[in-house]
């Protein structure tokens, strides 16, 4: 087994960086799978770890976006002027300034949405189990709401960031990706050293009971602001770079899409299996194929098979596939079985 | 800044024009009452966060405005929709509900998020995403010199949503179901100790939810206007209401629905109408923090 992990590392690791050469056509969908896979981890640090059930992570995401593409174009021009002309052809961006545009931007989008979250947990942490869910959710509809409103991030009509240098689009797609792949491995490598450390042991004493934790004399808010500003902080890296791959963004439908990629982390977890490492991203890659699948045969119907997809999903099969196999196969986890009637929050049965 | 200023200044200038906007958000916080009181009535019996409330209330909107495009008289559309909506509520409830009941609140949250996706989405296909209302033949009555206009079918609406606001709460009262459900929000145990089937009583509270938010639906697409995707404000006001006035409070809800529509109906007037759906939410924030305040000064959360 000691030996098998590292080679199973590197082949995975090969593996990430081969696909988009395997699968040429559809480096565009590896790359939104990367931005499900990021969600879906970052949601489980709160949701499956810490035990809140945040659906408002979404606005880290959106905030992120319009953080990063605010910074890199006011590197070079007023963003006021640049959202009044709607993308108009006037403004052209240089390789340097586009480059180092995004860098910038995407460095203040995540230290940005991390300092929102400290500052919205503040707020938001005093409420439990189902109020935080509906809290963060009104969190995130406002803001989606209020930036459709802010004319100086271009309104309901969203800001149209610079395209990506060169002619040849394939290369942006390959750009985009491996920017996901960087992102979506360093927060996967983190997360591997974070769930053993005391820190993850007191995030998880949290989720199992918090009055115990508190009184085992855990400063809880504490825990639950860093958490949760760790988690935004790579959303809002992965809401930036999403903004420039799509180069058009706009507040409502894309950014702050609280009924669509808002609700598919959460279901891409519980499909995974909550609490666990690799449960969000099995859970973000099974959901993923199931989402393009029924995007191609049911048109149409799409919407509605992926909200029966939420529904069968919490109804049904909510322990998921991580929580499945762990009554099943026991041994395969190890110590962990232990735990199994914590991690549910409720007797497996 | 400007803007908001002169419309601050107007409601000073024109006091009268306080009067209209109160009248205006106290006739659509009527109906913003009803639907929360539906809430209450599953959070409380049932324990379940309905987040498909606002689109069971479009629903209902759109089984009046099909019948109206069908020719047939609008106001036959309200019990109309409060049978289908029955219906519709129980299969709901024999299909998801029961089996989300037992779990733990987030489960019900997420699944009923789910159900809102899938009826919005479905009302989406089958009624096309513009806004639609029905026009009823009635005249306005003006008041204060044609400062104040109150449509007729606006006061059609609310009489008819505080009757059967009425109706519910009379029924609730004296019969024998009413007290059945009564007793399963007190103790759900001891009642079926006491020989109530409560999962009769549960699939009937869902069921009467969703045929009022219905007749509220049909009643709002009368004076007001829907779109498929306008449920979950309406599901997100419900929780204000219920937030803000708890469980079992009945004057509460009503009074905090009025206050809603009120408040709301000032805010657009202030920040222009783009900013309604965001007033709407914050709300929820502003109430569900000062409840946290409460909450706090006990040394309690709220959970």
């Amino acid at each position: 087994m000691t030996i098998l992990r590292p080679i199973f590392y590197l082949a995975l690791l090969a593996f990430i960086i081969a696909a988009p050469f395997i699968a040429p056509d559809f480096r565009t969908q590896l790359a939104t799978l990367w931005i499900f896979i990021i969600l879906s981890m970052t949601w489980d640090m709160t949701g499956g770890q810490m035990g809140y059930n945040s659906l408002g992570n979404i606005l880290f995401y959106g905030a992120g976006m319009y953080i990063a593409a605010v910074v890199g174009i006011s590197i070079a021009y007023n963003v006021g002027e640049y959202t009044n002309a709607a993308g108009g052809g006037i403004y052209k961006f240089t390789d340097t300034q586009y480059f180092l545009g995004m860098a910038l931007g995407l460095i203040a989008a995540g230290v940005l949405c991390a300092g929102i979250a400290w500052v919205l947990g503040y707020l938001l942490f005093g409420l439990r189990g189902p109020y935080f869910a509906i809290g963060t959710l009104g969190a995130a509809i406002a803001a989606g709401e209020l930036v459709s409103n802010w004319e100086w991030v271009g309104g309901g009509q969203g800001i149209a960031l610079p395209v990506f240098p060169g002619d040849d689009y394939e290369n942006a797609k390959l750009f985009f990706y491996y920017l996901f792949a960087v992102t979506g491995v360093v927060l996967f490598i983190f997360l591997r050293w974070f769930y053993t450390t005391r820190f993850a042991a007191a995030i998880n004493a949290i989720r199992d009971d918090e009055e115990k934790a508190e009184a085992m004399g855990l400063h809880t808010l504490r825990y639950k602001l860093i958490t949760w500003s760790i988690a935004a902080f790579f959303v809002g890296i992965a809401g930036g770079i999403s903004g420039y791959q799509l180069i058009h963004f706009e507040p409502l439908e894309t950014a702050f899409q609280t009924i669509n990629l808002g609700i598919f982390m959460v279901v891409c977890v519980l499909l995974g299996g909550k609490g666990t490492l690799w449960g969000p991203i099995i859970g973000a890659i099974l959901f993923h194929v199931v989402k393009e699948v029924t995007w191609n045969y049911l048109l149409g119907w799409q919407w509605v098979a992926l909200g029966a997809l939420i529904v069968i999903t919490v109804v049904y099969f909510q322990d998921g596939l991580m929580g499945w196999l762990a009554r099943v196969k026991p041994e395969w986890f190890g110590e962990r079985v232990t735990e199994k009637p914590a991690l549910a929050g409720e007797p497996a049965e | 800044m400007d803007q908001i200023i002169g419309n601050i200044g107007l409601l000073f200038e024109f006091p009268i024009v306080n009067l209209k906007i109160l009248l205006d958000g106290i006739m659509i916080g009527a109906l913003f009452a009803l639907a929360a009181y539906g809430l209450a009535l599953v959070w409380g019996v049932m324990n379940v966060k309905n987040l498909a409330q606002g689109d069971f209330v479009i629903a209902g909107g759109y089984i009046a405005w099909t019948l109206d495009q069908n020719g047939i008289q609008p106001l036959l559309g309200i019990p109309a929709a409060f049978l289908v909506m029955w219906v519709i509520g129980w299969i709901t409830y024999k299909l998801v509900i029961k089996r989300v009941i037992e779990r733990d609140l987030f489960t019900s949250l997420l699944a009923t998020f789910g159900l809102a996706i899938m009826f919005a989405q479905i009302m989406n296909l089958m009624f096309g995403s513009d806004t639609q209302s029905i026009q009823l033949d009635m005249p306005t009555l003006y008041f204060a010199d044609g400062f104040i206009d109150v449509p007729m079918s606006k006061l059609v609406g609310v009489v008819t949503a505080l009757s059967l606001a009425f109706a519910v709460i009379l029924f609730m009262k004296r019969s024998r179901m009413g007290q059945a459900i009564r007793a399963t929000a007190q103790d759900a145990r001891a009642a079926r100790v006491l020989g109530i089937d409560t999962d009769k009583v549960y699939s009937f509270t869902f069921s009467l939810n969703a045929a009022i938010c219905g007749a509220a639906g049909a009643i709002i697409v009368m004076a007001w206007v829907i779109q498929p995707f306008y449920g979950i404000t309406y599901s997100i006001r419900a929780f204000v209401i219920v937030t803000a006035a708890g469980l079992g409070n009945l004057p509460g809800v009503i009074a905090a629905g009025l206050g809603i529509g009120a408040l709301e109906q000032y805010g657009s007037h202030i920040f222009g109408i783009g900013y309604q759906q965001a007033i709407a939410v914050l709300l929820l924030l502003l109430v569900l923090f000062i409840r946290l305040l409460q909450q706090r000064r006990k040394r309690q959360v709220l959970q």
